[in-house]
Parts: C-alpha cells; sequence; structure tokens
C-alpha cells in the first residue's frame, strides 16, 4: 500500500480533509494528524519538502493557506508524490475554477470522489484529470 | 406519519447548513459540535430516507474533519447504504468506508448488499463497492466476495476494471486462497493495451513484489516490455520498483534491463523518473559499473541543487549507495559536508550519516573532534543526533574503528560534558563496556570517571544521571588505578547525592565499599611490619602502576587487581627506588598533601597520617549514610546498611590500638585485616562482557514458574506506595533526616542552577570535612571548555573546510597505518557478542500468500518446467494442495469456473475431470501449451507474452537446458 493518508490542513492547523486508507482508531488519527501538522507547519520553505514520522515518510506541499500532507510508506517516490498532489490541486482547480479552502470546505464529498477516483487501496490508479471529473460531471449534470 | 416526515425535511439542517453555521458559532467549536450531534442523533433514527441520509451525511463530515465518534450509527450507515436511491448509497458507503473496521459487528449483515452492488449494471453502484471493499474488506467478505470481483476484472468497462483490479491487492492479502482464482485474470490485465488498467495492475504488482519478489520473477517478460514501451511516467516508475526488487534475484534479468533504465535517466525530463532510476540502479543495479557511474553522476546534480528536496533525496540516495560505492559519497564529499550546515534538520542528518560512513580509524579521532564542535554549536536535537552518530559509529563491531582508547574514553567524558547531552545511556552502556573488554583503558576510565564525579554541578542534570552511574561503576571497579582513593569517596559521598535516583544512589554506595575496602587494604598492608619497603605506599600507588607498565610481567599482576598487590610490590623494587618521581606530581595533580603524603622516611609519623586519614574516611561515611538507613529505597537501605555495620566493626579495632604497644596492634591487625582480605577477594574477581546469549544457557530450575501471574500481587500491595524511580522521593527524606542547617543548604541548592556555584563555596566553608578539595573543583572550568562558548560563523566554514580535508585524507590513509601504539586487546566473546542484527530482510510475509501465487504461476505459466522434480518447490505444492483439500468446496467451485472460461476447445470436458488436484491441472496445462505451440507455429504471434512463452516451452522441449535452469525461467528476455 504505497499511500497510508491524505490531508489537508490549513495554516491555523484546522483539518480539511482526511482520508486514510488503513484503519486507524479516531484517537489515533486525532494524535497523529497533530504530530504531523505541528512538525511539518514549523517548516520553512528553505528546507524539504519531506519529514519522516514514526513508520511514515510524510510528503507535503503548500498551496496559498493550505498543507497537502500525504503519508507513505517508506518504498514510494517522493517526487512522484508531489506531483500527484499537485495533480490533485490541478484536478480540483479544473472542477471548481480557481479553487480555495471555502470549497474544499464546502463540496468536501466531492474531493473525496475525485481522491476516489485517483487512489484506491492506496494504489494511485488514474492520473488523468479528464477521467477523474468525468464522474463528478455526470453526478452534477444528473442532479 | 408522512406529515412529521415532510416537516422534519423540511426544516432539517442541510451539511452546507451545518459548515455555515459553524463558521459563525459563537458557543465554542467542541460546544457547538455536540449540540450537532445531538441533533444528528435525533435526526438519523428518522424513517425517512432523506433525512437519515442528511443526517448521516452531516456525521460523517463531523467525523472525518472534527474527529466525532460515528461508530454508534454504524446500523444506520448499513440501512443508508441499502438505499435506492444513488445519493443515498452513495453518502452510507463513504461513511462506511470511514468508520467500519475488523470489529464492527454489522458487517456481517453487508454482504449481500455488496455482493448485490458489485453485480449492478450502473457502474457508480460498483464502483463504491469496490472502493468499500478495498477498504474493510475481511477474510470473510474477501472470501464471500471473490467470484464477483473475478468477474469484474475482466469486464469490459474499464471504469469499473482498474478498481477491481486494485481491489485484489487487498483480498489477497485477507484471503491467500483467491490468488488461485484471481491471479491469472490479473497477469491479464497487464497485457492489456488500456493505459488505465495498466496503470492499475502495475501498481498491484508493485506492492505484491515488495513483499515477496521471488514469486513475481516468471513475470519479468511483462514488466520489461511495459518498461520498454509504456510513456507514463507513472507507470514507469511503478514497473521499475518492480525491477529493483527483481533485479538482485537473477543476474540476467539485471543484464537486460540495465540499458532501458540508463537510457530512461539519461533522456527523461521528469525528476522523479530519473530518480526512480537512479535508486533502482543504486539498489538493484549496483555491480553495473556504468550505470552507478551514470547515476552517481544524476547524483551529483542533485546533491547541489537549489531545491532543498532534490538535495535531500540525492543525499539520501549516496547513503544507500554508501556500502557497495564508497567512493561516490567521497566524490561529493564537498556537497555533504557543506550539507551539515544546512538550514534543514533532516538535510543536516543525512549529511551526518553520510560523514560517518566515511569515518576510518585513521582519522576518526579528528573528525570526531571537529563533530562535537558541531555538536556545542547546534540545537539539541541536532547535537544529540551528532553525538548518537559518533557513538553508534565507534561502537560498531566491537569498537572495531577505535586504535587509541584512551583517547576515546576521554571522549566519552568530553560528550558527557555537553549540556545538551542526552545519550547518556550509551555512554554508560559504552563506559562499562570498555572496562571490562580493554584492560589497558581502565587507567584512563578512571580518571575520566573522577572528572564526572568530583564535579557537583553534573548531578543535577537529570540526563546525566546514568553515566554517573557509569562512573561510580568503573571507580569502584577498577579503583586500583585511581591516583587518589579518598578523593574518589569524596565525590561519591557528596550530599547532592541526594539527587541521584534510588538505583544509581545504590551503586554509588556500592563503589564506596569497595574503595574502602582498597584503601583499608592497603592501610593494612603498610602495617605489615614490612617496614620501610612500603613508605609512601598507598600514594605512591601511582608511580608503581605506571613503573610497572613497562614491565610485561609485571603488567598482569598489577592488573588482576589488589590481591596480587603484596607480590606485586616485592617483585618491583624500583617502586621504592623512586618514590619521588611520582608520576601524579608529574601530571601536576598534587595531592599529596592532603592525605599525608609524606616522603619522610619516619615510618611512624606516616603510619600516623595514614590513620588518621583512614579514621577520618571512615567517619565521614557513617556520617553521611547513618540517614540513609531510614531510605525508603530497599536497596540503597541494605547497602548502606551492610557498610556501616562494617565500618563500626573497623572503627572499633583500628582507633582501639591507636596509643597502644606495636604488639598489641599487629594483633588486633590480624582480625580486621583478615576481614578485609575475604572482602578483597570478593572484589578482585575480574568481571568480563557477558554473552546476550548467556540466559539462555542457563537451566530454568525445576519448579521455577517464570510466567506466573502476578496479579494478586496488586491487591496485597495496593496501598503500600512503591517508591518511585524519580530522585524526587529520595531528596526530601533525606534532608529531614539530616541536621538543620545542611537541610537548608540542600534546598538552596535545589532552588535554582544558577545559585549552585555561590551555594557550593557556602558550602564547602561551613562543612569542610566532607568536600573535596577546594582547589580542584575550581580546576575543572578550566579543563572543559564549556560547551556554550559561541564561537563565530567563520569558524563554522574553517570547520567545514577542515572536514573537507579530512575526508580527502580517508581515501589515502586507508591503507596507511600511522599507529603509534598498538592497538590495546579488546575482549571479544566467541558467540553473541554482535547484537542480533535488528533490521532482518522482510521476510515474505504471507507464506500461503507467496505459495499461492508461485503454484499459480509456475503451473500456469511454466507447466513444463515445473514437472521439473524440484524439492522445495514440491514441498510447498503438497502444501497448498493440503490447503485446498482443506477448504470447502466453494474454492474448487471457483477452480472450475476459472476453467469453463478458459477457451479450451481442445478438451472439452477436462474440466470435469479436474478435481483440483494441480497434478491433472498442470497436465492439462502442458497439453495447452503445446496447443498454444501450434498455434505459434503457424505464425499467429500476437503479443510479446505468447512470443515469450512459446520461446520457454522449445527451451523445455531440449532436455540439456531444463536440468540447468532454475524454475523461474529467466530467459524469457533473452
Amino acid at each position: 500500500m504505497g499511500i497510508r493518508f491524505v490531508l489537508m490542513v490549513n495554516k491555523q492547523g484546522q483539518t480539511r480533509l482526511a482520508q486514510y486508507y488503513e484503519y486507524l482508531t479516531l484517537e489515533e488519527r486525532r494524535a497523529l494528524e497533530g504530530e504531523i501538522v505541528r512538525k511539518c507547519l514549523a517548516r520553512s520553505d528553505y528546507q524539504c519538502s519531506f519529514v519522516e514520522h514514526r513508520k511514515y515518510k510524510i510528503v507535503y506541499r503548500r498551496y496559498a493557506s493550505l498543507f497537502f500532507l500525504v503519508g507513505v510508506d517508506n518504498e514510494e517516490n517522493e517526487l512522484a508524490i508531489l506531483e500527484f498532489i499537485h495533480l490533485l490541486v490541478e484536478t480540483m482547480d479544473r472542477h471548481f475554477g480557481n479553487v480555495c479552502e471555502l470549497d474544499i470546505m464546502f463540496h468536501l464529498e466531492k474531493v473525496h470522489f475525485m481522491l476516489e477516483e485517483m487512489v484506491v487501496n492506496g494504489c494511485i490508479v488514474e492520473t488523468n484529470k479528464a477521467n477523474i471529473l468525468a464522474p463528478i460531471q455526470l453526478m452534477d449534470k444528473s442532479s | 406519519m408522512a406529515g412529521s416526515s415532510i416537516m422534519e425535511n423540511l426544516f432539517q439542517r442541510s451539511l452546507e447548513d451545518l459548515i455555515k453555521a459553524m463558521r459563525l458559532q459563537l458557543i465554542g467549536e467542541s460546544t457547538f459540535i455536540s449540540k450537532a450531534t445531538e441533533e444528528i442523533r435525533r435526526e438519523i433514527k428518522s424513517t425517512d430516507q432523506q433525512t437519515k441520509s442528511t443526517a448521516l451525511h452531516k456525521l460523517s463530515y463531523l467525523s472525518s474533519v472534527h474527529g466525532v465518534d460515528m461508530s454508534w450509527a454504524s446500523f444506520h450507515v448499513v440501512e443508508v447504504m441499502s438505499s435506492s436511491k444513488f445519493a443515498h448509497k452513495r453518502i452510507g458507503y463513504h461513511a462506511a468506508a470511514q468508520s467500519f473496521n475488523d470489529d464492527t459487528p454489522v458487517l456481517l449483515l453487508i454482504t449481500n448488499q455488496l455482493r448485490k452492488d458489485l453485480s449492478s449494471t450502473n457502474e457508480f453502484e460498483v464502483s463504491l463497492a469496490l472502493d468499500l471493499l478495498s477498504r474493510i474488506a475481511t477474510l470473510d467478505l474477501a472470501r464471500d466476495l471473490t467470484t464477483e470481483v473475478f468477474k469484474l476484472l475482466a469486464t469490459a468497462r474499464v471504469f469499473v476494471r482498474k478498481k477491481a483490479i486494485a481491489v485484489v491487492l487487498r483480498v489477497f492479502d485477507k484471503y491467500p486462497d483467491a490468488v488461485r482464482v484471481c491471479f491469472k485474470r490479473l497477469v491479464e490485465n497487464l497485457e492489456s493495451s488500456d493505459p488505465q488498467v495498466v496503470t492499475a495492475v502495475i501498481g498491484v504488482f508493485c506492492e505484491l513484489a515488495a513483499k515477496d519478489p521471488r514469486s513475481y520473477l516468471p513475470l519479468a517478460p511483462e514488466f520489461y516490455r511495459i518498461l520498454i514501451d509504456s510513456k507514463n511516467n507513472w507507470v514507469l516508475i511503478k514497473v521499475l520498483k518492480v525491477f529493483a526488487k527483481l533485479a538482485p534475484l537473477e543476474h540476467r534479468l539485471g543484464k537486460r534491463i540495465v540499458e532501458p533504465v540508463c537510457d530512461h535517466m539519461r533522456r527523461s525530463g521528469a525528476k522523479s523518473l530519473v530518480f526512480e532510476c537512479v535508486r533502482t540502479v543504486l539498489t538493484g543495479l549496483s555491480d553495473y559499473d556504468s550505470a552507478v557511474q551514470l547515476a552517481v553522476e544524476k547524483v551529483r546534480e542533485l546533491v547541489v541543487d537549489q531545491d532543498p528536496n532534490l538535495r535531500y533525496l540525492g543525499l539520501q540516495a549516496l547513503s544507500v549507495a554508501a556500502p557497495k560505492h564508497l567512493w561516490a559519497v567521497l566524490e561529493n564529499k564537498e556537497a555533504v559536508v557543506k550539507s551539515l550546515s544546512d538550514d534543514d534538520l533532516n538535510i543536516k542528518i543525512e549529511s551526518l550519516r553520510l560523514l560517518m560512513a566515511m569515518v576510518s580509524e585513521s582519522h576518526v579521532a579528528d573528525i570526531s573532534k571537529v563533530l562535537l564542535n558541531y555538536a556545542l554549536k547546534s540545537d539539541p536535537g541536532f547535537c544529540n543526533e551528532i553525538l548518537d552518530s559518533i557513538l553508534k559509529t565507534c561502537c560498531n563491531n566491537v569498537y572495531e574503528i577505535v586504535v587509541d582508547f584512551d583517547w576515546y574514553v576521554s571522549l566519552l567524558g568530553e560528550m558527557a560534558m555537553i549540556p545538551n547531552c542526552q545519550n547518556g545511556e550509551e555512554i554508560e552502556n559504552q563506559l562499562v563496556d570498555i572496562g571490562m573488554r580493554v584492560k589497558d583503558a581502565r587507567m584512563e576510565l578512571v580518571r575520566v570517571g573522577r572528572d564526572l564525579l568530583i564535579d557537583p554541578a553534573l548531578l543535577g542534570n537529570v540526563h546525566l544521571h546514568r553515566i554517573l552511574c557509569a562512573a561510580a561503576w568503573v571507580a569502584g571497579e577498577y579503583v586500583e588505578f585511581a591516583s587518589n582513593p579518598f578523593e574518589l569517596v569524596d565525590a561519591l559521598l557528596q550530599p547532592r547525592t541526594s539527587l541521584l535516583p534510588p538505583s544509581i544512589r545504590a551503586v554509588y554506595i556500592n563503589s564506596v565499599l569497595k574503595i574502602l575496602i582498597f584503601c583499608l587494604d592497603c592501610y593494612l598492608l603498610q602495617n605489615d611490619g614490612s617496614g620501610s619497603l612500603y613508605s609512601g605506599n598507598l600514594d605512591g600507588r601511582q608511580s608503581e602502576l605506571f613503573s610497572v607498565k613497562n614491565d610485561t610481567e609485571a603488567t598482569e599482576l598489577a592488573t588482576c587487581g589488589g590481591s596480587n598487590y603484596e607480590q606485586d610490590v616485592g617483585f618491583n623494587p624500583r617502586n621504592t627506588a623512586e618514590p619521588s618521581e611520582d608520576l601524579s606530581v608529574e601530571n601536576g595533580i598534587d595531592r599529596a598533601a592532603m592525605h599525608g603524603k609524606t616522603f619522610t622516611s619516619n615510618l611512624l609519623e606516616k603510619k600516623n597520617s595514614m590513620q588518621e586519614s583512614i579514621v577520618s574516611l571512615l567517619n565521614r561515611i557513617e556520617l553521611i549514610f547513618g540517614p540513609l538507613i531510614a531510605n525508603q529505597d530497599v536497596e540503597v537501605l541494605e547497602r548502606a546498611q551492610n557498610i556501616l555495620s562494617l565500618v563500626q566493626l573497623i572503627k572499633e579495632e583500628i582507633i582501639d590500638n591507636s596509643g597502644q604497644s606495636v604488639d598489641i596492634m599487629e594483633k588486633k591487625d590480624t582480625r580486621v585485616s583478615a576481614i578485609i582480605n575475604s572482602m578483597r577477594d570478593a572484589f578482585t574477581t575480574e568481571l568480563g562482557p557477558v554473552s546476550i546469549s548467556a540466559q539462555g544457557r542457563v537451566a530454568v530450575p525445576d519448579g521455577l514458574v517464570l510466567k506466573d501471574n502476578l496479579d494478586d500481587l496488586q491487591e496485597i500491595c495496593g496501598d503500600t506506595e512503591l517508591p518511585s524511580s524519580s530522585f524526587g522521593t529520595g531528596g526530601p527524606h533525606l534532608t529531614t533526616n539530616s541536621d538543620a542547617s545542611s537541610s537548608n543548604l540542600l534546598n538552596n541548592e535545589e532552588s535554582g542552577p544558577l545559585n549552585e556555584c555561590t551555594s557550593l563555596i557556602e558550602h564547602r566553608k561551613r562543612h569542610g570535612l566532607y568536600y573535596l578539595p577546594t582547589e580542584k573543583s575550581e580546576i575543572v572550568p578550566d579543563e572543559y571548555p564549556r560547551a556554550n562558548d559561541p564561537k563565530s560563523n567563520s569558524n563554522v566554514n574553517d570547520e567545514a573546510a577542515e572536514l573537507v580535508k579530512l575526508t580527502e585524507q580517508s581515501l589515502l590513509l586507508k591503507k596507511r597505518t600511522n599507529q603509534t601504539k598498538p592497538r590495546p586487546v579488546v575482549v571479544k566473546l566467541d558467540d553473541g557478542d554482535i547484537a542480533p542484527i535488528s533490521v532482518k530482510r522482510p521476510e515474505p510475509r504471507d507464506d500461503s500468500l507467496s505459495g499461492a501465487i508461485k503454484d499459480v504461476l509456475l503451473g500456469n505459466e511454466t507447466g513444463p518446467s515445473v514437472s521439473r522434480s524440484y524439492p522445495s518447490d514440491k514441498s510447498s505444492r503438497k502444501q497448498t494442495e493440503k490447503k485446498k483439500l482443506s477448504t470447502n468446496g466453494r474454492s474448487e467451485m471457483k477452480e472450475n469456473e476459472v476453467d469453463a472460461e478458459k477457451p479450451d476447445p481442445e478438451s472439452p470436458n477436462s474440466s470435469s475431470k479436474n478435481h483440483g488436484h494441480s497434478k491433472h491441472r498442470r497436465h492439462r496445462v502442458k497439453e495447452k501449451s503445446v496447443e498454444g505451440e501450434e498455434h505459434d507455429q503457424r505464425g499467429k504471434k500476437k503479443s510479446g507474452h505468447h512470443h515469450g512463452r512459446r520461446k520457454t516451452h522449445q527451451r523445455a522441449k531440449s532436455p540439456l537446458n531444463v536440468v540447468s535452469q532454475t524454475p523461474v525461467i529467466p530467459d524469457f528476455l533473452l
């Protein structure tokens, strides 16, 4: 399982999205998120985007006020995960148009849907923006 | 009823309302959330599907973003999942994926729902079910739904096929028998022309191969084709990962892939792909020099890049290369050393790791020195990283790299003096370990130990307690090397020892006992009437030892401890001849006056002064240890009690005889000396390192129950408070027992580290009795440069340059051995000396999984080659066969299904003959392969895979090749 979790956290440290690909209890999640967010948000732009934490390698990237944090296992290619984050942001941007934190807050299920299209069981299965967005657009049209 | 649900519906807050309200709330987030949760609890019970699903939607939002518990709602989740409206179903599935786990009781209820949705014609419903399955599948779910997943693996709808492929990974993990059903189709998907399918399937194989690479060697041709053909970087990265695992297992495979990998490395503009190529080459293809050369070239670009990400990864790649290709690190050493002062801690740590990889015995001292200076200036975290890596590097393989142990021991002492040092435990272990293993280092050990023990300020640092423990032990065990035993006792008795935790105090007390015995022993020997031969004996120990050092015969005697003392001195007349050239004097450590070191030949005077110091020592011990009898810690209490009894016994005898005639004196002394002799003998047995497997060799005595349940003990001891291990409890207890003035002072001391110095001076003034000679302690700050004296930034650069120079030497000096003195003997044990390597090779985690995969792969893909006799393979086959028999008819049924779907025109009735025995199956496959060959010979080459298969079959036909080959058909690629 390459990707273990995807987190979106704003500058204040509030979680905006949390998607786990392995089961953790609520307490474990809360503790993990707290530790990771504290670690990553304290880092400057001059530092690298990879942090090792417990058994995970965290790859993160900051877009304006939002941090995207992806926990992967040690085998994963860090640069590819950075690209994955960028792809996710571009996909959201294409769908929402100038995506911002509020879009993610109010359309959380759509973002989850995109993620579900991109990642199944921790494996990246889809990297084409049009393919990722197709089912969402279909659903939008039907409703 | 209907009316009420409409009302509910109308007045229910949607998720959007909830989020808006939360942004505007004034009552505090947690209060708001609990109110909202209450509301949801009400709404979710509604019979109206719309209301129910909206409530669940809100709940799963709160759960995922605000961590609200939603396990109580699992039944409602199942209800919403089974809704006929897709919008509701989606909410239900999402909530289930988020909150269900193996222990959720309602999991049993969803099997049918999942089966229905997996077989749905609406591909979005199928997709929902697959996604849920990938998250929560248990053994039961995986087993029961394998058939459905299997069907989806070949569906024409790519949208669900790719998801089904990814789900297979979880299904295999939970239910390995599914491999027999699904694996063939999974492999077929590797050949798919659809890029989406290939992306998904290569991801699955990448994960599978990470666990047990060997099983997937037969699929190498398919992977190779993807490596050559694919234009998708995501796919290429995954396939490279697979090859990085496979290549070390099969030499010929490496030869085939090295060129395409280098091609990608040269041509690709994507950093991620280039980096993956580099990593693949360094891990899997490290024997191919040209490829490694190219990879290192790429790494060099990375480590000097502007982007910290690339620098970090570059350094990481170097540390992957380091074990086999140290030259790669040395080539980049400037960048490595420069990274040591990077902004980023992660980069610094990588750089440190590499630096230590470059260290060799010729310049470990210099590099350690420079690094220690770095450590002094670094923040605590990195400081300890540095110390940790120095310690680990030096103790590696029983101090392989250390030649000069005197240097190393004093380095350990310096480390302990660094204020941020938190590696106390490791330093403690090494100090004790070196003491036991390296005889020649003991003198330096005792000196370092003394320096640590006499500094009262160190006792206040919790992190140093473990080191002090080791120092105290060393001082007691090897007291015969001490320049001044009395001073050691003073250090061990100082009042601030009350700050130590009881376990360490106990070590202190025991060391006092050892030193006391040693002093008394010397004293008695002096009184033994041998007269002038022993003049200056106690303080002359030092010189004696030094002179003995040259004398190989006597060295052994000396190091054997005090028991040989008498002989030793007897053999060594030089001792008496040159007492005034005492080395302690040369060293400027003039402690003579204090302890009556007078070089007069007047025996009596000498004796008196000796006796005085002995008596004052006994008095001091009594004074300090008296209050400890009431100590809460049993160990401290008992040891203090023991030593006190001994002191009383001896004191009587020694004090009594003052002023009496020599005759009586001697008579009394013999009684004391009998005691002392036996005590001394008890301590002189040399302690050596203990093999870690030693405990295993001790047979457990009969009747000893090791794993008894001690819960009852809790009830019995429940009300008695166990002494906590922190020093806090020991401290106040002692102060109440000691006299008022000292307790005041102790409190003063504890009030703050800043007051330490002044209060100490005051202490000394009042209680000159049990304090160390003042001038000694004052020297301490001079001896060790205080850690926090800041150095200018220019120094950093100087040091960096110095480090570069030092590492430069490593290659040149590696061969040259500039040993000024021979490396001392380091005691090594035959076995169990080196701790078992913690990083075990990941064993094939799932035996049943890999067994099943081998079975399927070898059975289907390479039927002929398997039919060869191959013992280990056979046994695994037997196992799987057994397993198959033990599982119920279901899997056999599925087996038949597989067969039914195979295009098998030749033997339409063979499936009825098939009873799930692999023998039959193999036979059938053989037939099939022959058929396939015929096809090929008719010139119908359809795919590379087919092509490859034909070749092996031809190969398998020729008997010579069959014998020489392994069962994994690596020659596919040739």
